[in-house]
């Protein structure tokens, strides 16, 4: 077992590790900070201490209609995670489950459409969405977002699902359960850890999408994406209730972020690393 | 219970994904080749010619092309030698016994969760500003001319960024890699006399290859497709200087109305994907195997 | 109570063959164990009888009904995983009680019926918690108990102690063993480990290759092997063989003697050799003796007999404990 470290050893690591992290975390704090900071002090220079307004935060709602894009945006991650999750549960549970020797092909083909850049066919995409009156719609975009996701979600339910043991359920199927039984019983319960982490990532990832996103829409279904990229124009003292915006789009998806660390890596690697 | 009732019951249960993303691979792809060899103009649509290779000589002639290109690869290469290197020095830094361990991680990971435009106006307007940046204030501290981080190095700035949005991803991952290198290893090498440094390049550095392999690659597929942190800062200038490949499809298909050069461009975009993607095949596809 | 008949079955994956085809009777009330190296066949044998694998060819009955195409919950046989195979977001109430839930049983029976089992194997204190709170003996008990909640025509283990460790698995065999003492029913146990198979079985079947070597109990096995294959196979420390010169002057090919077989003298026998390591266990001493011929030959000596590394000592084998085999490997005689 590892050897009692010193206090002094310990108090030398932290004092560095915390250094380092809140550099890293600097530009996240100083954009909290100064959404609480008047225009004036935005400026002003370097300050740590804002003055403590909330004014930025209702001049956001009250004069760009905060609230619209927030509501875009729950309802295209979660509507395309959701669609996606549910296509994708069946798909990964018969890969898992009755591998093919095909099956390692199909998964590998599947990741390959996740590498096509997405430039490579904004005309089309474009020109479709355009014909079919889906530009700057909602389903327009949860349906594109669920499709660039869709490959990382099967994967995701794949390598969760591969982890349930065979045996188990055999074992159910000696205990007399029929096919409907261990589905409700066996499988269900054990599957929705995996799941619920594949949901939890993929809101994740689509939330944050910002290609698709700003090129499919405009005003009516624009996302916080594409809703926080309009502030890129100077329009002269803007500052702090740019921080107010930006804290708001970040604030549900670092938290939870906070929490799907460990799927993050898992999701993320396909498995790969664990 | 491989009969073959469970077998066609799979093959139904995929159906839906496959079937999905066969479409989603295919006509798009089979469109932009098409449009590719097309004279094809947004504004007058109808118009539509034959137009042989007449884009990708347009694409190819222009000084745009080649410059978007080589700015790709340096985007491509800047951040990941940043965040690799940076990320591993990050492990080993977290994987110290330190106090508030977990909230000092949650700080370091934070960065990957902002979403794009974002991270990219924060340091925009917030750290590099010439007049009102962190940067220029610590410039002004130390009575230096502050710089113009966009107009001066327009290409740096934005590597700068997008690797502060992937640091922690890397960081995360080769964490978990650190942690999963056996203690028992660790300790054998230090009986057999070997110092923090060979500790590093023998057991650690070797133990970690896998895990940086997978950072580098599936950074390389997002890294490939950078738009909206370029959109909203320089976007892609001054002149080309921060244009990249995706950038340049952009300007070409929504601000020239070009379908068929963008077009061509995006064939080309895709054959580039797909050399990085041949490798990353092979790496993932290993795992499988085990 | 139910009687196991195994007629021709044959199992191929592919082009694979892992049992060519095989008869076998298990008796109502038996204890049988498969035993033989890894990849023999065993546990596919175990599956084909518990319906978790099509038979490739042949017929399984059981009480003389043909079931080879019965799905395994209607079989009416229990199993008993080598991991377990426990829910793990089940408690051991619930675990145990899977079974009977199952099989549609009403709330007041399954909690009677888990009670007794958990009474009869312990498991009482640890009925609310779950599996991944218990130690590798407890959770084995709890494989148990879901087996025998539902009073099952046979029983199914499938290598069940390899993950536990060995003083736990010395204690589970001899659990195992008054369980088939008090229930009296049918039960088909696979192991790799002889020792297992000797202490358990009432008949055990030697498998090697998908093929049945021989079939007996555990004495006949010791005492008369029918060849090469089960005369090394059962025995702990294994069989000396012996070829060349020393097998042709008994007219065989080879010949094999036990080690407990062996005497050992300091002064005279019928093979002279210089001792080799000597394992005192304090009940029994392992001498590896090097013959002069080159050949390494184990040989049990009493407890505490005295021998060291690099005394000559000689060997005689006990009349009639010398098995003669031909070429083919069959037992002569």
């Amino acid at each position: 077992m590892a050897r009692a470290v010193s206090t002094k050893t310990k108090i030398g690591w932290t004092v560095v590790v915390w250094a380092v992290a809140l550099v890293i975390f600097f530009p996240i704090l100083y954009t909290i900070i100064t959404s609480f900071k008047t225009e004036q002090e935005a400026i002003q220079g370097f300050s740590l201490i804002p003055s403590g307004t909330v004014e930025n935060y209702v001049t956001v709602q009250t004069q760009r209609d905060y609230f619209k894009p927030f509501m875009n945006s729950v309802i295209i991650s979660v509507g395309s995670t959701l669609l996606g999750v549910i296509i994708a549960v069946p798909a990964a549970w018969a890969m898992a489950f009755s591998p093919t020797r095909r099956t390692k092909d199909i998964l590998m083909w599947m990741l390959s459409t996740k590498m096509m850049p997405a430039a490579a066919v904004l005309v089309p995409i474009y020109l479709i969405f355009l014909r079919a009156g889906l530009l700057d719609s909602r389903i327009g975009v949860t349906i594109m977002l669920m499709l660039v996701n869709l490959p990382i979600i099967v994967w995701m339910l794949y390598t969760y699902f591969r982890e349930i043991p065979g045996e188990i359920l055999e074992a159910s199927r000696m205990d007399g359960a029929s096919l409907w039984n261990e589905l409700v019983y066996v499988l269900t319960p054990m599957a929705i850890p995996g799941i619920a982490s594949t949901l939890l990532l993929n809101i994740i990832l689509a939330w944050n999408e910002a290609f698709w996103t700003i090129q499919l829409t405009t005003t009516n279904a624009a996302p916080l994406t594409a809703f926080i990229a309009t502030f890129s124009s100077p329009q002269g003292l803007f500052w702090a209730k740019l921080s107010a915006a930006s804290t708001l789009a970040i604030a549900p998806i670092l938290i939870m972020g906070w929490f799907s660390q460990k799927q993050l890596v898992r999701g993320l690697t396909f498995g790969a690393v664990k | 219970m491989a009969t073959e009732n469970t077998k066609t019951l799979a093959r139904a249960m995929m159906a839906p994904s496959v079937i999905m993303l066969l479409v989603w691979m295919i006509v798009p792809l089979a469109m932009t080749l098409w449009f590719s060899f097309q004279n094809y103009n947004l504004l007058t649509p109808g118009n539509n010619s034959f137009a042989g290779f007449f884009n990708y000589q347009y694409f190819y002639t222009d000084p745009a092309f080649f410059q978007s290109i080589w700015n790709t690869l340096l985007l491509v290469v800047g951040v990941l030698l940043i965040t690799v290197i940076g990320g591993i020095g990050l492990a080993l830094l977290l994987d110290q016994p330190i106090y508030g361990q977990g909230v000092a991680r949650i700080l370091v990971i934070s960065p990957f969760f902002v979403m794009p435009p974002v991270a990219a106006l924060i340091w925009k307007n917030m750290i590099m500003h010439p007049g009102y940046g962190v940067f220029a204030d610590i410039a002004r501290f130390f009575g230096v001319q502050p710089v113009d981080w966009f107009a001066q190095a327009p290409l740096f700035s934005i590597i700068v960024i997008v690797a502060w949005q992937w640091l922690p991803f890397a960081t995360l991952i080769l964490l978990t890699a650190l942690q999963s290198l056996d203690g028992e290893q660790k300790e054998a090498a230090e009986m057999d006399g070997a110092g923090f440094i060979s500790r590093f390049w023998y057991l650690t550095l070797p133990h970690l290859a896998r895990a940086i392999t997978v950072v580098v690659l599936i950074q390389t597929i997002f890294l490939l497709g950078i738009y909206a942190e370029i959109l909203v800062t320089t976007n892609g200038g001054p002149g080309f200087a921060s244009t990249n490949l995706p950038f340049l499809i952009y300007k070409t298909a929504r601000l020239s109305f070009d379908a068929g050069g963008a077009a061509a461009g995006g064939v080309i975009a895709v054959v580039l994907a797909n050399i990085v993607a041949f490798f990353l095949m092979r790496a993932v596809g290993k795992n499988l195997d085990r | 109570m139910s009687q196991i008949t195994l007629r021709n079955v044959s199992k191929r994956f592919g082009d694979i063959v892992i049992i060519p085809g095989l008869d076998l009777v298990i008796e109502d009330g038996e204890f049988v164990v498969f035993v033989g190296p890894s990849g023999c066949g065993k546990s596919t044998l175990l599956r084909l009888i518990a319906g978790l694998e099509d038979v490739s060819g042949g017929t399984i009955s059981i009480d003389g009904k043909d079931c080879t195409n019965t799905p395994p919950a209607q079989r009416g046989l229990a199993m008993v995983f080598q991991s377990y195979a426990l829910y793990p977001h089940m408690s051991v109430r619930q675990n145990i009680g899977f079974p009977l839930k199952m099989a549609g049983q009403d709330k007041a029976t399954i909690d009677r019926k888990v009670a007794g089992a958990a009474a009869t194997l312990n498991l009482t204190d640890y009925l609310d918690r779950r599996p991944r709170e218990l130690s590798g003996g407890q959770r084995q008990r709890v494989a148990i108990g879901r087996a025998i909640v539902r009073e099952p025509k046979g029983f199914l283990f499938d290598e069940p102690l390899s993950n536990l460790d060995a003083a736990l698995r010395v204690n589970m065999r001899l659990e195992i063993s008054e369980l088939h003492q008090q229930l009296k029913t049918t039960m088909i146990y696979v192991t790799h480990d002889q020792v297992e198979a000797m202490t358990m079985a009432d008949k055990i079947v030697v498998l090697n290759r998908g093929r049945v070597e021989q079939v007996g109990s555990p004495l006949e096995l010791y005492r008369r092997p029918a060849n090469l294959f089960v005369a090394g196979f059962i025995g702990s420390p294994k069989m000396n063989f012996l070829t060349g010169a020393a097998a042709g002057s008994h007219g065989a090919a080879t010949i094999g003697v036990r080690p407990e077989h062996l005497r050992i003298s300091k002064e005279s026998g019928a093979l002279r050799g210089v001792a080799g390591v000597a394992e005192h266990l304090g009940s029994d001493t392992f001498v590896h003796v090097k013959l002069d011929d080159g050949s390494i030959i184990t040989a049990r000596g009493t407890g505490e007999y005295p021998v060291e590394h690099g005394d000559t000592v000689w060997l005689t084998p006990e009349e009639g404990r010398t098995y003669r085999f031909d070429q083919q490997g069959a037992v002569i005689g």
